[in-house]
């Protein structure tokens, strides 16, 4: 049983490892070798990469993208999770449905006319336009994920904090944040990482390179050097080890969030 | 606790509060103004452009100008355009595809691991990482590893297998679809272990106790204890796959761009193309229309037949 379950790690992780090892060989040893080790490692390979690539700007733009979406993301569904699961809103199982739609709708539906109405608005390859973008496709799951976890909460807190003359806005940062922020953690942590890895909105919506994210930089120079598999190699693992860094140190919660996405009971 | 399930335990949460002390109004006001960020960007975002879509279906917009009705002309432009014929027909195959072999191999997988006690935690680590890599990066893996010259055929040609030599996976029209899509499935296997691992985790262990007791074998066991088990959770991610299937873009269009030939082209590509490259925004809205339609046909038709009580 564990010789399969080694096959399969190999299926999974294979490729990856080989795809490191072509970054580190030269372009005549790649094609001389395709699955041999690299016997000189070619270190500069990651140094051209980043230049040819423009990997330091789409990191840094990558970056804003990801923090302000996952702040965003955290204030936008806390706010609407804290209403739909302690505040009075008429229609409250109305709106629950009105998300689980907005969910299985296709972005292809509303992306022509978004384009254009963002085009108007100024609001086209401008990375505040994406994020935008961003807040409203990854709120929904959020703000299921969210109120899952708040209407684990017991009222009584909160019934006490009321009577001792607290407004609604310290209920929800004194009494309630602090007893929800794993939710919390879980919904930035995915929001983040989609963001991150997210391509059809950023390749339509972003066009200059000095604004584009990593996914999309490393995307036209992946188009431009389809020839030079040592040098796009480089790229890409520039554009993954942070992923994996975050992912390993971080995988349960990781698993967690994508486990409540994917289960039903 | 999946997004369905929550829809169930909605009714639990919304219970009116006695004796606050304030008036009801305003506890109202207060709910609407917490809601009101979530509201408006999807308004902005969603609802508005959604809605703008299903008119702009109805004409010959271009994306710049102005619009002109032309009733269902656009649709019924579609009916008689084979290449939306052959996209619809490569988005049927993909979900079958999706539907059968990494649905098979995430079951399989989920079902190993979760008979076994020491090192479960690392294989499940293995089998995720590739789907928290992006896109574009697998893409490119893959097409540097499937390369005709540069790649894994080639090198596994030099250690016997010649038949592997000089075949270009995603430039022949004939192998390109089944490749996009084997890629797809290296990145996507890894989820579908990790969700029907935890929900496997869930069933009941005195049940494989009576099965084996009454002398079951691993296949029996399978079939049926931890299947009818995790019946749920099999029927959520296979409509999200028929749903996910209608509307793969991605890989497509990093790996082939709907190429050789349209022999890749899907709807979401098909899409893309008409809305901008060809300047034939009214037509491309007709296309997500369609697209928007069948996604909300499968959930519909999904939730109706639970609550009619079917078991699924």
């Amino acid at each position: 049983m564990y010789g399969v379950l080694l096959l399969l790690a190999l299926y999974a992780i294979g490729p990856m490892v080989l795809f490191a090892f072509n970054a580190l060989k030269t372009q005549p040893g790649l094609a001389a070798s395709p699955l041999g080790l690299p016997t000189h490692p070619q270190w500069h390979n990651f140094v051209d990469a980043w230049q040819q690539a423009n990997m330091g700007a789409g990191l840094r733009n990558s970056a804003v993208l990801v923090i302000a979406t996952a702040l965003g993301v955290c204030v936008i569904s806390g706010c609407a999770a804290y209403a739909m699961s302690r505040l009075r809103v008429p229609g409250s199982n109305f709106f629950i449905f009105y998300l689980l739609v907005t969910t299985a709708l296709p972005i292809q539906l509303f992306l022509v006319p978004l384009f254009y109405l963002w085009t108007k608005l100024g609001l086209y390859d401008n990375l505040f336009g994406l994020i935008v973008i961003y807040w409203a496709i990854f709120s929904p799951f959020a703000t299921l994920l969210i109120r899952s976890f708040m209407v684990g909460v017991p009222k009584a807190y909160e019934e006490a904090a009321r009577i001792d003359g607290a407004g609604e806005w310290r209920v929800l940062t004194r009494v309630v944040l602090p007893m929800v922020w794993p939710g919390f953690l879980t919904a930035a942590l995915v929001a983040g990482l989609s963001a991150y890895n997210e391509f059809m909105l950023a390749v339509t919506f972003i066009q200059s390179s000095d604004k584009m994210p990593v996914s999309t930089a490393f995307f036209s120079f992946k188009s431009g050097y389809t020839q030079d598999y040592t040098l796009v190699s480089a790229g890409g693992l520039i554009m993954v080890i942070p992923v994996l860094i975050a992912f390993l140190l971080l995988q349960r919660r990781f698993v967690e969030g994508y486990t409540s996405s994917g289960m039903t009971g | 606790m999946g997004v369905l399930q929550m829809d169930r335990t909605a009714a639990q949460s919304v219970q009116p509060r006695r004796g606050a002390g304030r008036p009801k109004l305003r506890r109202t006001a207060i709910g609407f103004a917490f809601m009101a960020p979530l509201l408006v960007v999807n308004l902005i975002v969603i609802a508005v452009p959604g809605a703008l879509s299903v008119w702009y279906s109805f004409t010959d917009w271009t994306g710049l100008g102005p619009a002109h009705f032309v009733g269902l002309g656009n649709y019924r432009h579609l009916l008689g355009d084979p290449e939306f014929h052959t996209a619809l027909l490569h988005n049927l195959a993909w979900t079958a595809y999706f539907l059968a072999v990494p649905m098979a191999m995430g079951l399989f997988g989920a079902f190993l691991l979760s008979r076994i006690k020491r090192f479960q935690m690392l294989f499940r680590v293995a089998y995720f990482i590739p789907y928290v890599v992006a896109t574009v990066v697998s893409g490119s893996i893959w097409e540097s590893l499937l390369s005709p010259d540069q790649g894994i055929g080639d090198g596994l040609a030099n250690l016997g297998l010649p038949w592997l030599k000089n075949i270009n996976f995603l430039g022949d029209p004939h192998l390109a679809l089944g490749t996009v899509a084997f890629v797809n499935t290296w990145q996507w296997w890894g989820f579908l272990v990790v969700i029907f691992l935890a929900s496997m985790q869930a069933v009941n262990p005195s049940l494989y106790e009576a099965a084996r007791l009454d002398g079951a074998n691993t296949w029996q066991e399978f079939w049926h204890i931890t299947l009818p088990g995790i019946r749920p959770t099999v029927m959520f991610l296979g409509l999200m796959t028929v749903i996910w299937s209608f509307l793969v873009f991605d890989y497509i269009y990093i790996l082939t761009q709907g190429g050789p030939a349209g022999s890749t082209d899907v709807l979401g590509t098909l899409l893309y193309r008409n809305a901008f490259a060809n300047q034939q925004a009214g037509y491309a809205a007709s296309i997500g229309v369609v697209m928007a339609l069948i996604s909300v046909i499968s959930v519909s038709g999904f939730l109706y037949l639970r609550r009619r009580g079917w078991d699924i």
